[in-house]
């Protein structure tokens, strides 16, 4: 028998209050909790993919797409560089660059993209091969974990890329086959979801699309991004020498002028260079290409995001301070109804301090059932909703995850339990034992 | 024991009550007789000091409880004086055994199940124990009352119109085992009341008048 025993019995005894209380009060905790838990994550994996990349440059249009189309690999590419645009960019002793990636878009597999790139590309996002080996050969491909885990491809099997990045079997290449020659290892960066193989691969791929006029034309109506497709499909003057060995490297671009890539993942040889920090503005001002730097679009779409997260972190603390509202009226009406009880504990040798922190008691347990629901609801919740996240994202988030700002909730939660007892706890601390017991 | 002297009290606005001296020895029975009206409720809030603006003394037990404060009233009361309500209020979401329970826990003293229940016992509701407390007749819940009264060994028990409620039957068993009980614990007991059908039980009476 002890207080938290009554302050307990006091609880169950009202459980249609109860319920009120915890469910208003969860409500406000989970989507609180959950926003918590959605924004760090998201903003880990965008931090984790920055893999201190200084400048992406590509086709001009919004800087933010070709970000998070080239970085993230979420949005569509703003259109195709020529290569011999790019060139000068990727010679091996520029004074700035110390190292230039290209990427090449275009092509999916059950909407898991197909880049085109060189190897350097696995080592910028630390990540290493798990099986198999990195692709040699054009039409081999080293595949991302998370792609080997969802499309059940193994080493040594083929398959033919879709065109676009939905996953649409109309869409479907019908001759080039792809081989799968490797396996990476899971490195929680976006290469997971990635299929990678060398630039050339992308350029005779989509080589043929001026043979399938029809099936371009419906490709075209899907992504508007690749207006410069089209044109270097049908003027390919320079046949490509099957035999032709692409070596992967940047030199090996540079004999192929006229073809196109995407973009270009850039690290400064010193960032805090002058001429890198004016590097971008001047591409942007006196080429065709476009520069932008990662930090700035992120920060940018960190700050669009968060307006929406503002809001709905509003509606959190508007239901969380309902909730404590709720909370308070329930204790005031139960201390109403108990007050006879209440003056019998004083006439027993309770003082008014125990009174006081019997009702406080209340409300604490209140705020912390209220608060292990709604943690629960938001990490249950998170890890239901990861599997639509991972379609918009293309990451993968999880719920089994708990956050240092989490005790900061709880701390918050305890805090307006108590809150919301203390006037109801005063009241009963003053109730006036000899009033009380003698209205009848 | 307990006694008073020259007891007082003044509502706001209304007229001073004045109360005659009291004395009651340890196991022995006074019954303080009055029709409504006359303050008897009042001097049982002093007597067991419920209400503490009075004027004069009250000792119990040695104290004069007039003198005592906030926690040490509340702390002495909850040891030394067991108090019954004409309309016996409980905590309701305890058990009835826990409600006795709890008159030992908050008067500071050990906690004990079974010394609960062999109270309980003796007052022939034991077999009720664990029922909830809303679930009892009238009868019953004035034997839970005593029970509850009497699990401290108070040096004073104060009964207010303990069996008005009652019929008869319930009336004469509820009184039988109030005195049995208090004598066995070698408590004082005042029953105020204006139930007159206990005045042939109880020799040693006090009639209030309304001045």
């Amino acid at each position: 028998m002890s207080i938290w025993y009554l302050a307990w019995r006091n609880i169950v005894k009202n459980p249609l209050n109860l319920i009120m209380s915890v469910v208003l009060f969860s409500l406000g905790v989970g989507l609180i909790s959950f926003l918590l838990l959605f924004n760090s994550q998201l903003k880990e994996k965008f931090d984790k993919n920055l893999a201190e990349i200084d400048l992406v440059i590509g086709a001009k249009g919004s800087p933010l797409q070709m970000i998070l189309c080239s970085m993230y690999h979420i949005d569509n590419p703003t259109g195709n560089i020529p290569v011999k645009n790019a060139l000068p960019l990727l010679k091996e002793n520029h004074p700035l660059i110390k190292q230039a990636i290209p990427l090449s878009l275009g092509d999916s597999y059950k909407s898991y993209r197909i880049v085109g790139t060189n190897h350097e590309l696995v080592s910028l996002y630390g990540a290493s091969v798990f099986s198999g080996s990195l692709w040699k050969k054009d039409f081999e491909v080293t595949i991302g974990s998370v792609v080997a885990g969802e499309t059940g491809l193994k080493l040594g099997d083929t398959f033919k890329s879709a065109h676009g990045f939905a996953d649409d079997t109309d869409l479907t290449h019908d001759h080039a086959s792809f081989v799968v020659s490797g396996i990476l290892a899971p490195s929680g960066t976006v290469v997971d979801q990635l299929i990678l193989t060398n630039t050339a691969t992308i350029w005779q791929v989509h080589e043929h699309q001026g043979e399938e006029a029809n099936h371009d034309d419906k490709a075209g109506e899907h992504h508007g991004h690749e207006e410069g497709d089209h044109d270097h499909a049908h003027d390919e003057d320079h046949a490509h020498d099957d035999d032709h060995v692409h070596d992967n490297s940047n030199t090996d671009l540079a004999a192929h002028p006229d073809e196109e890539i995407t973009s270009l993942l850039i690290k400064y040889r010193n960032r805090t260079n002058f001429q890198a920090l004016n590097f971008g503005r001047n591409i942007n001002e006196n080429t065709e290409l476009q520069a932008a730097s990662p930090a700035i679009e992120i920060n940018r779409l960190y700050s669009m995001i968060g307006l929406g997260t503002d809001a709905l972190r509003g509606l959190a603390l508007l239901i969380a301070a309902v909730s404590a509202l709720s909370i308070f009226i329930s204790l005031f009406k139960s201390m109403r109804e108990r007050k006879y009880e209440l003056a019998l504990m004083r006439v027993m040798g309770a003082h008014r301090s125990g009174i006081f922190a019997l009702i406080i008691l209340e409300g604490l347990i209140l705020a912390a059932i209220g608060f292990a629901v709604g943690s629960a609801l938001s990490h249950l919740g998170m890890n239901w909703a990861a599997d639509y996240l991972k379609e918009d994202f293309r990451y993968s988030f999880t719920g089994w995850k708990w956050l240092r700002e989490e005790w900061w909730i709880l701390a918050a939660s305890l805090f307006l339990g108590m809150l919301a007892a203390v006037i109801p706890a005063i009241q009963a601390a003053r109730t006036d034992i000899n009033k009380t017991l003698s209205e009848k | 024991m307990i006694s008073t002297k020259n007891l007082k009290y003044r509502y706001k606005g209304g007229p001073e009550l004045s109360f005659p001296d009291i004395t009651c020895n340890a196991s022995d029975i006074l019954l303080i007789l009055g029709q409504s009206g006359v303050g008897k409720t009042t001097l049982l809030h002093l007597l067991g000091g419920l209400l503490t603006s009075g004027q004069g003394s009250v000792w119990i037990e040695g104290t004069d409880i007039c003198t005592l404060r906030d926690t040490a009233l509340d702390k002495f009361r909850g040891k030394n004086i067991g108090i019954i309500f004409q309309q016996n209020h409980f905590i309701d979401s305890l058990s009835v055994i826990e409600n006795v329970m709890i008159a030992q826990k908050l008067a500071g003293n050990r906690v004990s199940e079974s010394e609960a229940r062999t109270m309980l016992d003796r007052l022939n509701i034991g077999h009720k124990a664990e029922k909830s407390v809303r679930d009892l007749s009238q009868g019953e819940k004035q034997r839970v009352a005593i029970a509850r009264a009497l699990i401290n060994k108070p040096g004073l028990i104060l009964a207010d119109e303990p069996t008005s409620a009652l019929d008869d039957h319930n009336c004469d068993e509820v009184l039988a085992l109030l005195q049995e009980q208090s004598k066995a614990a070698g408590s004082a007991l005042i029953v105020v009341t204006h139930d007159t059908r206990l005045k042939e039980n109880i020799s040693n009476q006090i009639n209030l008048m309304a001045s």
